[in-house]
């Protein structure tokens, strides 16, 4: 018998196995769900898989009697463009910030204990100060979000590039580059594809602080909806919107995968 | 005059002394080696020609002038690894020398500029034998092909010292035979100084005009770092390398 480590399941297998724990998951669901409406028709805990669709879809393809607006889409329109503005701010100040930093060592000295100190609060904490300074509007959350995010990227990014080989910064010198060649030459197009993997890594984070914000302060929003029919216990709004949400978080991150494996043939490559 | 001249050089890191005592000068021309056991300096002495390290007592010369604080394009450099750039295909690896050069602001040239550095970098690569792989990115190259790269992307700046700091450590025997035809070649052609560190005694006396031989003279088995390592021997070995030819 092959010891534990060398055994490998078949393409099929793994397949298979992949697929078991969200089946278990759905039967187990399915199951309990069905034994408590047995007992109470009116269960709203463990709606059944009928209700969820059901109102789902009264929330994707019905306009809303109250503002004639598609629900879904619209929260989903806002949500994200929520979103990506404060990663896309996030990301071009990590950009600027990380590389400066990364290559000027009198800039390392100057910047990088302040930006340390700020990735270190915790942001939830600063919610309040940026409600009493930016109101409750758009501005706030789109804030938030960048100051959860844009420590942690540009940490990440400055971290990347003290990654990239002292040889090759010394090699370009002998080729005649100044500072500013250097960064614009070869520092942000090594540094671009690294730039997509550090949002890929904090989209999670942006989300938290996303539907944090509008689970306090908003009027539409995909965090704002779950929140508001929480009222209401209505699982059958709750579960699907967060299967959506996890549904958008992955898209994200495949198209970012794709887009940085297209572009940029040679990274992640000696 | 002297390319470049070391007058009673010491380099030392806190209580240990690296080198101690090192007098040497080179002509246009010449090709040195550095050999010795591993630890011996001649590696941090390479790194003092390339100008990123400075020594702790005594002068450096570079044509008869203060020696240059940092890298620059009058002394090229080819490692062991990481000297291509990864993000840019063969020829705009060697182009690049050029468009620092002739482009300040983008560091990028377009057009007729282009096409000009182009026929020059073309010429290149047929010289270092990489004409076919002009289109292929860094990852795509061989370990020895990668050097030819290296290599190219200094010569298009014709500098007037190259630096190798044990270029074909990492190849297999029969790829470093071919670079070593490659390195004479060019040598022969273009007559610049070349310092090149390795641990490969007989590529030493190959390719060398002339061999360094570090290591230290004294030793103290209490305290290893009491003493730095100086040349102990500077071996004239040009005449065997034409006859070998």
């Amino acid at each position: 018998m092959k010891r534990l480590i060398n055994q490998a399941p078949s393409k099929m297998t793994n397949m298979f196995l992949g697929l078991l724990p969200f089946l278990l998951i759905l039967v187990v669901y399915m199951g309990s769900s069905n034994a408590r409406l047995a007992e109470n028709p009116n269960d709203k805990l463990l709606p059944s898989i009928e209700k969820c669709i059901g109102s789902m879809s009264k929330m994707a393809f019905e306009k809303s009697k109250r503002s004639g607006d598609y629900i879904l889409l619209n929260d989903t329109l806002s949500s994200l463009r929520r979103l990506a503005m404060g990663v896309c701010i996030s990301a071009l100040f990590a950009l600027v910030i990380g590389i400066a930093i990364g290559v000027v060592p009198y800039l390392t000295s100057t910047l990088s204990p302040l930006i340390w100190f700020f990735s270190l609060i915790p942001t939830m904490a600063i919610l309040p100060i940026l409600f009493i300074v930016f109101g409750l509007g758009e501005l706030s959350k789109v804030v938030l979000i960048i100051l959860g995010v844009a420590p942690i990227m540009t940490r990440e990014i400055y971290q990347r590039v003290k990654e990239i080989p002292s040889e090759q910064i010394i090699k370009v010198q002998t080729l005649g580059a100044n500072t500013w060649q250097i960064i614009t030459r070869v520092m942000i197009p090594q540094i671009f594809p690294r730039l997509i993997d550090a949002i890929r890594i904090t989209l999670g984070t942006a989300w938290i602080f996303l539907i944090s914000a509008e689970a306090i302060a908003a009027t539409e929003g995909l965090g704002y909806r779950i929140f508001l029919v929480r009222r209401y216990l209505a699982m059958d709004v709750i579960l699907p919107y967060v299967i959506w949400i996890t549904f958008l978080a992955f898209l994200i991150d495949f198209i970012l995968k794709q887009f940085n494996q297209r572009l940029f043939p040679w990274f992640g490559k000696e | 005059m002297n390319l470049v001249e070391a007058h009673n050089i010491w380099k030392s890191y806190g209580d240990t002394i690296v080198l101690e005592h090192v007098n040497f000068s080179m002509k246009d021309g010449e090709f040195c080696t550095l050999v010795g056991p591993s630890g011996c300096g001649k590696t941090t002495f390479l790194r003092m020609l390339l100008g990123i390290e400075v020594p702790s007592k005594g002068k450096l010369l570079f044509e008869g002038k203060d020696y240059p604080q940092e890298p620059s394009d009058e002394r090229g450099i080819v490692f062991q690894r990481y000297s291509t750039l990864s993000h840019l295909n063969v020829i705009d690896n060697v182009i690049i020398g050029m468009e620092f050069e002739q482009s300040q602001l983008f560091g990028k040239l377009f057009g007729k500029a282009k096409k000009r550095v182009y026929e020059k970098a073309e010429e290149i690569l047929c010289a270092v034998g990489l004409q076919d792989a002009k289109y292929q990115y860094p990852h795509e190259l061989s370990g020895g092909m990668k050097q030819r790269l290296s290599i190219a992307q200094s010569l298009i700046k014709q500098p007037k010292l190259l630096l190798l700091d044990e270029p074909f450590g990492a190849l297999d025997p029969g790829i470093s035979i071919d670079m070593h035809e490659l390195l004479l070649d060019i040598h022969a052609k273009l007559n610049f100084g070349v310092v090149m560190v390795t641990h490969d005694i007989s590529e030493a006396f190959k390719l060398g005009t002339r061999v360094l031989v570090f290591d230290k003279v004294k030793t103290d088995k209490e305290y290893p770092n009491r003493f730095g390592s100086t040349i102990v021997n500077d071996i004239d070995s040009s005449k065997g390398r034409k006859n070998e030819k």
